[in-house]
């Protein structure tokens, strides 16, 4: 770390561990005292058209840049020269399908903001943190693709396993290498900023939803009994369930 | 043989009078909260008609409850279990606002706000989900009374099943039409296609008595329950984000009372009692090649609780004693088993429904009364019954899969009870008719009995639940929270605690999108209280027709 300044360190060693706190313990948080809160809040009822083709697109190729994430930045650049994939044939592979899942991304996110905006009876629906991480999410997607498609298919590319991934892996080995990610190029930073944004806020929003996936639905039996389990009865006047609102008295 | 105890209801068709009292009574015990406007866990519908929402009763539109594969296994009508995984991101079976209705209220406070002036001032529609003017097109009871019937009621489902002479016949004119009222409620299935429709496992059957809830903590709103769900019994509560259903009144059962609807129905029509089922003989049931013998295979199910082999077994396997006792009781053990008047609405659904229907002879009497017959007297009403093709053929399209034997002989039993108690009334021997459609003249007072003069405690046989459950079921009564709990509750001359859930993250929320739609009131109930500010436009400008 020596060389670097402490805005450099407080921002790509500070900030990132203190996200990841927020995302850690923000979870356990919210799983703890709302689970009556933690649902995807689907719009589904209200408006159909749009979102049978938002909701598909927006998650399947959000898979898609996960996994893409993975390779790029879990995966060192030495392993996959060592299977033999040079770092062009690499480069042109990640820019071309990195393109086709960033601009699914953003259409998908499209459909869904504009519908968020503009069906009426959606926007009624929305809350600020809807609004707040959708935006966030918009304006990520769009560095996103500036990155993948503008810089890396068509412009002159930039190779960010060098910078960008060491740095991110250095973070999880315990030492940062804040020279790494302080090399990059702006637009990469920003990304990134946001991206630990993303992550802190993650908890607090709908997107725990995705935490739920229900996988297990593939072998369960299909129909569920329950007997009356004996259970704490509830704190009287709290429901068992609501947000716990610090400082109010039920 | 695994014994289960299902609670479970009969309705008696020819006394249901459409008053909705049942609607309403149950809306504003459950629903009347912000997000569940549009939801009835009880309504009425008319029939003939579309029915709420519209249609529903089209599978092959919206692909609810089972069906058999090619192999004859029983499946999801809407596809495999990946399949729904796979299109969880948009369900394409749900049906949308339209389906159902946009709630609406109107504002009323312009009445009191409106500048003085010549004109009398007039009220506008306002959407209970936007805020803003809103023109009503469709609804719960749209078609009440066959309002509208001439244009929609022959889009019915059980119509356009009907075989082609027959759907001829159908006539919407004013003196050849028929009609009666169905209530409807959540059937509490022994083989729940929501529940099993459901992908975090959230729902589930309550082995003690087989009602059918949804855990408002583990749902997460993939809102598969909603589609999977023939009968559109769950319901998405658009605030939260959550699927309710009907409770079958829980708290209210186990506390050996009847469910709000059955405890308010004008008509006396509702019974409550148990059943004994076998479990193990359920799915094969369910299975049944042939959709017209599912209602006899329903009935295999059942078990006799005055049979002493069953009544040891039940004991044995820990079904208490005075459960057994209330069993035996029954009234609708004796409507469905014994006298078989009571019929499975759309058993073809294979989802084993416990809210049975003994079918309307009203519609049919008249006709004979219309056609100059005395329909007073048996045998009139059985060539009617014959004669009458097209309501029979309904019926059964309703309740037996198209199958009119089993109709046709409610009907008749039904027929021969008036007939029967006449005859007593006159000093007649009554046996004369009686033994043709198997009915012993017990059976006809019996019948008597239970569908004219039966009274509270003969109607509604529900035991307790156990007093050394009580403090187990305190856990489970969370939805119902009681809005005097709290101290300075209405109760206490104060607002009550608030009721309905915050959307999204709480801490965030105050004063958030809930301002703009349908907030609580100053009670914390929401009466289809709408905006006092309409959803602002795109850009934060008051939309269109959004003046308030
Ligand atoms: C892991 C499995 C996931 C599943 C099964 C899933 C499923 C869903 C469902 C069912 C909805 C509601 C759609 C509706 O009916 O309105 C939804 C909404 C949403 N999901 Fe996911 N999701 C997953 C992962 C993710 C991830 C990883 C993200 C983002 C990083 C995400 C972002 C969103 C957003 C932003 C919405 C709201 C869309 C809107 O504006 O209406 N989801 N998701
Ligand atoms: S009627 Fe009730 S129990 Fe049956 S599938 Fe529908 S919601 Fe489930
Ligand atoms: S309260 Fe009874 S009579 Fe009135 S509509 Fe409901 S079921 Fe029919």
């Amino acid at each position: 770390m020596n060389g670097a300044s402490g805005f450099e360190i407080f921002w790509w060693a500070v900030i990132p561990y203190v996200a990841l706190a927020i995302f850690v313990i923000g979870h356990v948080w919210r799983y703890r005292y709302d689970q009556f809160g933690w649902t995807t809040r689907s719009t589904e009822l209200q408006e159909k058209r749009w979102l049978r083709w938002g909701g598909p697109i927006f998650h399947y190729a959000t898979f898609l840049a996960i996994g893409g994430h993975v390779i790029g930045i879990l995966v060192p650049a030495s392993w996959t020269k060592a299977i033999g994939i040079s770092e062009p044939v690499y480069r042109w592979f990640a820019a071309a399908a990195g393109t086709v899942a960033v601009v699914g991304v953003l259409v998908g996110v499209a459909i869904l903001a504009g519908r968020r905006i503009f069906v009426t009876r959606v926007r009624a629906t929305t809350s600020p943190v809807d609004w707040f991480i959708l935006i966030l999410l918009l304006v990520e997607i769009v560095l996103g693709f500036a990155m993948t498609t503008v810089v890396n298919l068509l412009g002159a590319g930039y190779n960010y396993r060098a910078t960008v991934s060491v740095w991110f892996r250095s973070l999880f080995a315990g030492s940062p290498n804040v020279h790494a990610i302080a090399s990059a190029p702006v637009l990469y930073q920003i990304h990134v900023s946001l991206a630990w944004l993303i992550v802190a806020a993650w908890p607090f929003t709908r997107l725990v939803h995705a935490w739920s996936a229900p996988v297990w639905y593939m072998w369960r039996p299909f129909v569920v009994y329950r007997s009356r389990r004996a259970n704490r009865p509830n704190e009287p006047g709290t429901s068992g369930r609501r947000w716990r609102r610090i400082g109010v008295r039920y | 043989m695994r014994i289960m105890a299902q609670v479970c209801m009969v309705m008696n068709l020819d006394k249901c009078i459409g008053c909705h009292t049942c609607s309403v009574t149950c809306k504003q015990t459950w629903t009347n909260r912000p997000g569940t406007e549009y939801v009835y866990f009880n309504n009425v519908e008319t029939k003939p008609g579309l029915g709420y929402p519209a249609r529903y009763e089209d599978q092959e539109q919206w692909h609810g409850g089972w069906t058999l594969d090619r192999k004859g296994r029983l499946t999801l009508k809407a596809g495999s279990r990946l399949k729904k995984l796979i299109s969880i991101f948009c369900n394409p079976d749900l049906p949308t606002i339209e389906d159902y209705h946009e709630p609406y209220s109107y504002d009323y406070a312009r009445l009191i706000t409106a500048p003085a002036g010549t004109k009398a001032p007039s009220v506008s529609t306002r959407s209970a989900l936007t805020g803003r003017e809103m023109n009503p097109t469709w609804g719960a009871n749209w078609e009440d009374d066959l309002a509208g019937a001439p244009a929609r009621a022959l889009q019915d489902p059980n119509i356009v099943a009907l075989p082609e002479d027959a759907a001829e016949k159908v006539k919407l004119d004013f003196e050849s039409v028929f009609m009666f009222y169905l209530p409807r409620i959540c059937e509490h299935c022994l083989n729940p296609s929501c529940v099993a429709s459901c992908p975090s496992g959230a729902m589930y059957k309550r082995e003690e008595d087989g009602i059918v809830l949804v855990d408002q903590d583990r749902c997460r709103g993939w809102r598969f329950c909603v589609s999977g769900c023939p009968y559109k019994k769950v319901y998405f509560n658009h605030r939260t984000g959550k699927a309710e259903k009907c409770t079958f009144c829980f708290p209210r059962i186990e506390a050996g009372l009847p469910t709000v609807c059955s405890e308010t129905c004008v008509g006396r029509l509702r019974y409550l009692g148990l059943m004994l089922y076998d479990a193990d003989k359920v799915l094969a049931a369910a299975a049944t090649s042939d959709p017209a013998s599912l209602y006899e295979a329903q009935l295999e199910v059942f078990l006799d609780p005055d049979d002493p082999a069953v009544a040891t077994e039940a004991e044995r396997q820990g079904i208490p004693h005075d459960w057994l006792a209330a069993a035996r009781r029954s009234p609708t053990y004796a409507l469905i088993a014994r006298h078989r008047v009571a019929l499975p609405l759309h058993p073809e659904y294979r989802t084993m429904p416990m809210v049975w229907y003994i079918p309307p002879l009203s519609p049919v009497a008249d006709v004979t009364a219309a056609a100059g017959y005395d329909d007073a007297e048996a045998d009139n009403v059985f060539a009617a019954i014959d004669a009458l093709r097209i309501p029979v053929e309904y019926l059964a399209n309703l309740f037996t899969a198209g199958d009119t034997g089993p109709v046709r002989s409610s009907l008749r039993r039904l027929a021969m009870v008036r007939s029967v108690m006449r005859a007593h009334q006159l000093g007649q021997d009554p046996a004369v008719h009686a033994a043709d459609v198997g009915l012993t003249d017990e059976a006809a007072e019996d019948l008597f009995r239970l569908l004219a003069i039966a009274r509270y405690e003969d109607r509604y046989v529900v035991p307790p639940a156990h007093a050394e459950d009580a403090g187990r079921l305190l856990a489970q009564h969370d939805l119902s929270g009681c809005s005097l709990e709290s101290e300075g509750g209405p109760g206490m001359g104060g607002d009550g605690p608030e009721r309905e859930a915050v959307p999204g993250f709480h801490l965030l929320d105050e004063g958030s999108a809930d301002a703009s739609v349908a907030g609580r009131d100053n009670r914390g109930r929401l009466h289809l209280r709408v905006a006092e500010n309409p959803a602002p436009g795109p850009f934060g400008l008051a939309g269109a027709g959004g003046s308030a």
